[in-house]
């Protein structure tokens, strides 16, 4: 069994997890702009 | 049943639902399984690459992306369904599951928005052939492997081997919106080539698999058995591989570097089958495993450099 993280580590935890959630969203709509650029070109 | 067991099992293992706050990025990155997600983006370029045709750039990346994301969330909905056969498995249990630091349920919607993402992404900005063998193929490796199969039969990893080899079809359909002979041959390469590499593993982590209560080869039909399936197939893997080439899709260069690898292939297979006793630690088992996963980068490699160098017939015999 792992043992219990501290509070400091979980709000350390969290904070990185919603920085990397906020990274994977920001590629994601600069992803769907390229896209319905592309898209929109004709391919 | 299945919740059932799972209580028992990890509880067996010291696991308790007090622990689940503590996942990290690193544990979401591992619920992907990032080093099968490699084979599996390596092969699905492959189809990419060797399709005839054109597809814009961007679009190409998506459909890898998609691939990449669609094998991940495979692996995820796995770790969840299987997280009470990993506790109890050496090569398993420090996964995030088995180890309590993520909640079941929190692995099984990562799986599930995954899968669904890519499947839609994959249709909408790519086309709706490769988003269909997409779903299939993590339909596939979920509902008929992992739940299905892989408790139940010692040939869970050969029918179950089909989910692995779709990401060439993937690939191809992203370019041509289709299935075809080439395709299809991409395919038999790795279904053919899944049962000798992991029965090659099962050899040496098979008092793993026996404690989980997983039907490997070697733990139902004994050593012997195991050894004798694994040089069959790494026979009939060698022929195999040639099918591209017998289709025109690549030229002879592709076929004299596969046959060389083939036979390393054999050879080791063969030392495979002569190891009776698993001397040495199953150094032969090892050796092939090791192998095996070098063999399949480098046969998908040659398939793109021939085709990228135009060794072949390109063009019109890769039709068909």
């Amino acid at each position: 069994m792992s043992e219990q993280p501290q509070p400091d580590q979980l709000a350390k935890r969290r904070r990185t997890k919603n920085l990397a959630l906020a990274g994977v969203l920001l590629v994601m709509v600069v992803l769907f702009y390229i896209i319905t650029v592309v898209r929109m070109g004709g391919n | 049943m299945q919740a059932t067991d799972t209580a028992a099992r990890l509880s067996e293992a010291g696991v308790t639902h007090a622990a689940h706050e503590g996942a990290s990025v690193g544990d979401y990155v591992q619920l992907l399984k990032p080093r099968v997600m490699s084979l599996v983006v390596f092969t699905g370029v492959a189809g990419l690459v060797l399709a005839p045709g054109h597809i814009h750039p961007v679009l190409a990346v998506v459909a890898v992306l998609c691939i990449a994301v669609g094998a991940g969330a495979s692996g995820a909905i796995n770790m969840w369904y299987d997280r009470d056969i990993d506790a109890v498995m050496s090569r398993t249990r420090g996964r995030p599951l088995p180890t309590g630091r993520m909640a079941p349920g929190e692995a099984l919607g990562f799986g599930a928005v995954l899968a669904a993402g890519a499947i839609m992404v994959m249709g909408l900005a790519v086309n709706w052939a490769a988003a269909a063998l997409l779903s299939l193929t993590i339909a596939f490796y979920v509902f008929v492997y992992t739940m299905w199969l892989k408790r139940r039969t010692p040939q869970n990893i050969v029918i179950g081997g089909a989910a692995g080899a779709f990401p060439p079809m993937i690939g191809w359909a992203a370019v041509t919106g289709d299935i075809s002979l080439v395709s299809l041959a991409l395919f038999a390469i790795i279904f053919m080539w899944t049962p000798p590499h992991f029965w090659a593993l099962s050899l040496y982590r098979s008092e793993d698999y026996e404690r989980a209560g997983v039907p490997m080869m070697p733990v139902v039909a004994g050593r012997r058995e195991t050894q004798c399936q694994i040089l069959l197939y790494s026979a009939l893997l060698v022929p195999v591989t040639l099918l591209p080439w017998w289709l025109g899709a690549v030229g002879t260069a592709y076929a004299v570097g596969t046959l060389l690898l083939g036979a390393v292939l054999v050879m080791l297979a063969v030392r495979v089958y002569r190891d009776h006793e698993g001397s040495g630690g199953d150094r032969a088992a090892k050796a092939l495993f090791a192998y095996s996963i070098l063999y399949l980068f480098v046969v998908f490699a040659l398939l793109m450099v021939d085709r990228a160098l135009g060794f072949g017939p390109a063009g019109a015999a890769v039709t068909s």
